[in-house]
C-alpha cells in the first residue's frame, strides 16, 4: 500500500500514458548517464567486431560497417534514472543483419565498449528486428556525449543495455554480468516490469 | 528491491534553493557506502506516482538517513520536496543503489573530488565517513559553485578541513565576494593542474555533477594524463 504524499498532484504526462513505463517521466531533453570520461575513438582505427561462441569471428571497420545495408527508426528510449524519450529517430544496422548467416549455440550477448563498459543480453533480444548499431541521431552522426561513433541500440531495455561507444558483441554460451549488472542493476532490465535493481 | 516508508525528522536550508531533509527510516538496513543513492516515490492521493533518484548526504555512519535537494524551477518532484514536505510526513524510499560511484575508507586514495553544484552531495557523506574513520587518506574537494550564497554546506565544509589530510578548494564562477583568493572562473586544465594530484599520485577520482561540468572536467583530467579508468562520473541533467 503506497503512502499517499499530501498536497502532492504531480504532473502528468501531456502523452499517451499507455506508452511510459512505470515510474518514468518524459524528458524533453537528452540526459547523459555514464560511468566515466567519454573515450577518444579516432574512426580511422575504430571497429565492430563479433567474436566469441561463432565460428568465424566477423569485424568490419568504420568504412565497410557504413556501408551495410542501414535501417532509420523511430522509437521510445527509457532510462533507468526515470527519464524516457519519446519518439526519437536512430539510424543504424540490425544486429539481424551483423549476424545473418551466422550459426551460434550461444545463448546470450555480451556488448563490449571502447573505454571498457560492458552489458549483457539474451541473444534472442537483439534479433527480429529489435536491436540495431546505431551510427546516427536525428538524421546527425552520433555525438560522443550519447555513444558515437556507435551504439548499441535496445529500445525494449532500460537504456544502460543500449552500449554507448560499442566496438563488438560476444557470443556467449551462459549468461555473464556485464558493468552496470554487476554493480547493483537488473540482469534483463524491462521497464514494463520496472527491472532496474538487483531483486526488482 | 522494496520500497521502505521514511518519515521526515527535520529540514534546513543550506542554501536559498537547496534544502536537506533529515529521515528516520526504521527498515532501511544501514550501510550504505558513501557516494550510493535512493529513489524515493510520491504518490499523489488518486494513485499517480512518481519516481526520482537522489544521492545520499550522509555518511553511513550517521545516526539518520539525509538527502539534500535542489528546488528545480520547472521541477515536478524538487519544488513539492523542497516546500511541501514538512516533518512528520512519510515517504516511499529504497536503496542504497549504486555499486560504482561509491568510495569506502578500504579504497583508499589519495582520493580527489570534483564537484559542480549539487553534485557536491555525495562528497560530504564521503568526507564525512572518512573523518569517521580517521583515516590518513589524503582528500580533496574542488567544488565550483556559482556564487558564495550558492556553496552547500558552507559551514561544514570549512570544519572539514580542520582534519588532517582533507583540502577543500572553492571555485566561485559567477560572483567573488570582496578580496576572494581563490579561482573565479570555471574549471579548466590549469586549475586542474594546479589544485590536484599528479597522475603518478594514482588519485581515485570523482567527478559529479551537470553534464556539460563533468563533461569538461573529465576530459580536462584525461588530457593532462590521468587514466579514463581511475576517473568515476556521476552526470545528471535538469530532470526534476
Amino acid at each position: 500500500m503506497a503512502i499517499i504524499s499530501r498536497g502532492f498532484r504531480g504532473r502528468r504526462p501531456e502523452v499517451d500514458p499507455s506508452r511510459l513505463p512505470p515510474g518514468q517521466y518524459v524528458a524533453h531533453d537528452f540526459p547523459v548517464l555514464s560511468a566515466g570520461p567519454t573515450p577518444r575513438i579516432p574512426l580511422d582505427e575504430w571497429t565492430f567486431a563479433i567474436t566469441g561462441v561463432i565460428d568465424e569471428p566477423r569485424s568490419w571497420t568504420w568504412e565497410e560497417f557504413n556501408a551495410l545495408p542501414s535501417d532509420t527508426v523511430t522509437l521510445d528510449i527509457h532510462c533507468v534514472t526515470k527519464w524516457s524519450k519519446l519518439d526519437t529517430t536512430w539510424t543504424g544496422v540490425s544486429v539481424d543483419t551483423l549476424l545473418d548467416g551466422v550459426e551460434t549455440e550461444a545463448t546470450h550477448i555480451m556488448a563490449s565498449s571502447y573505454g571498457g563498459y560492458t552489458t549483457n543480453l539474451p541473444l534472442a533480444d537483439v534479433l527480429g528486428g529489435r536491436a540495431w548499431v546505431a551510427t546516427g541521431y536525428e538524421n546527425e552522426p552520433l555525438h560522443p556525449e550519447h555513444g558515437g561513433p556507435a551504439r548499441l541500440l535496445v529500445p525494449h531495455l532500460y537504456f544502460w543495455k543500449s552500449a554507448k561507444w560499442v566496438r563488438g558483441i560476444e557470443l556467449l554460451a551462459q549468461d555473464q554480468r556485464g558493468f552496470w549488472e554487476r554493480n547493483g542493476y537488473h540482469d534483463y532490465g524491462d521497464p514494463w516490469r520496472e527491472q532496474r535493481y538487483w531483486g526488482d | 528491491m522494496d520500497w521502505l516508508a521514511a518519515r521526515v525528522i527535520s529540514k534546513r536550508d543550506e542554501t536559498p534553493r537547496v534544502r536537506s531533509i533529515v529521515f528516520e527510516c526504521p527498515m532501511w538496513g544501514g550501510g550504505h557506502m558513501a557516494g550510493q543513492h535512493v529513489d524515493i516515490r510520491l504518490t499523489a492521493e488518486d494513485g499517480y506516482q512518481a519516481q526520482r533518484s537522489y544521492s545520499i548526504a550522509s555518511a553511513p555512519e550517521d545516526d539518520h538517513l539525509t538527502l539534500t535537494v535542489e528546488r528545480l524551477e520547472d521541477g515536478e518532484v524538487s519544488p513539492y520536496l523542497f516546500d511541501e514536505l514538512a516533518p512528520g510526513d512519510e515517504l516511499e524510499m529504497r536503496g542504497p543503489i549504486g555499486r560504482h560511484f561509491a568510495w569506502t575508507h578500504e579504497t583508499g586514495g589519495p582520493l580527489l573530488m570534483i564537484a559542480g553544484g549539487s553534485g557536491v552531495v555525495p562528497f560530504r557523506a564521503m568526507l564525512r565517513h572518512r573523518e569517521t574513520h580517521d583515516v590518513d587518506t589524503p582528500a580533496k574537494l574542488l567544488y565550483s559553485a556559482r556564487t558564495v550564497e550558492d556553496v552547500i554546506y558552507r559551514e561544514e565544509l570549512g570544519r572539514a578541513e580542520d582534519a588532517e589530510g582533507v583540502e577543500v578548494i572553492l571555485v566561485l564562477t559567477r560572483a567573488q565576494p570582496e578580496g576572494w583568493r581563490g579561482f573565479g572562473r570555471r574549471v579548466d586544465a590549469e586549475i586542474l593542474s594546479e589544485v590536484t594530484w599528479a597522475p603518478a599520485a594514482k588519485p581515485k577520482t570523482y567527478v559529479c555533477g551537470p553534464t556539460g561540468f563533468v563533461e569538461s572536467v573529465a576530459n580536462c583530467l584525461v588530457d593532462l594524463g590521468h587514466d579514463p579508468a581511475s576517473i568515476k562520473t556521476e552526470r545528471f541533467g535538469p530532470t526534476g
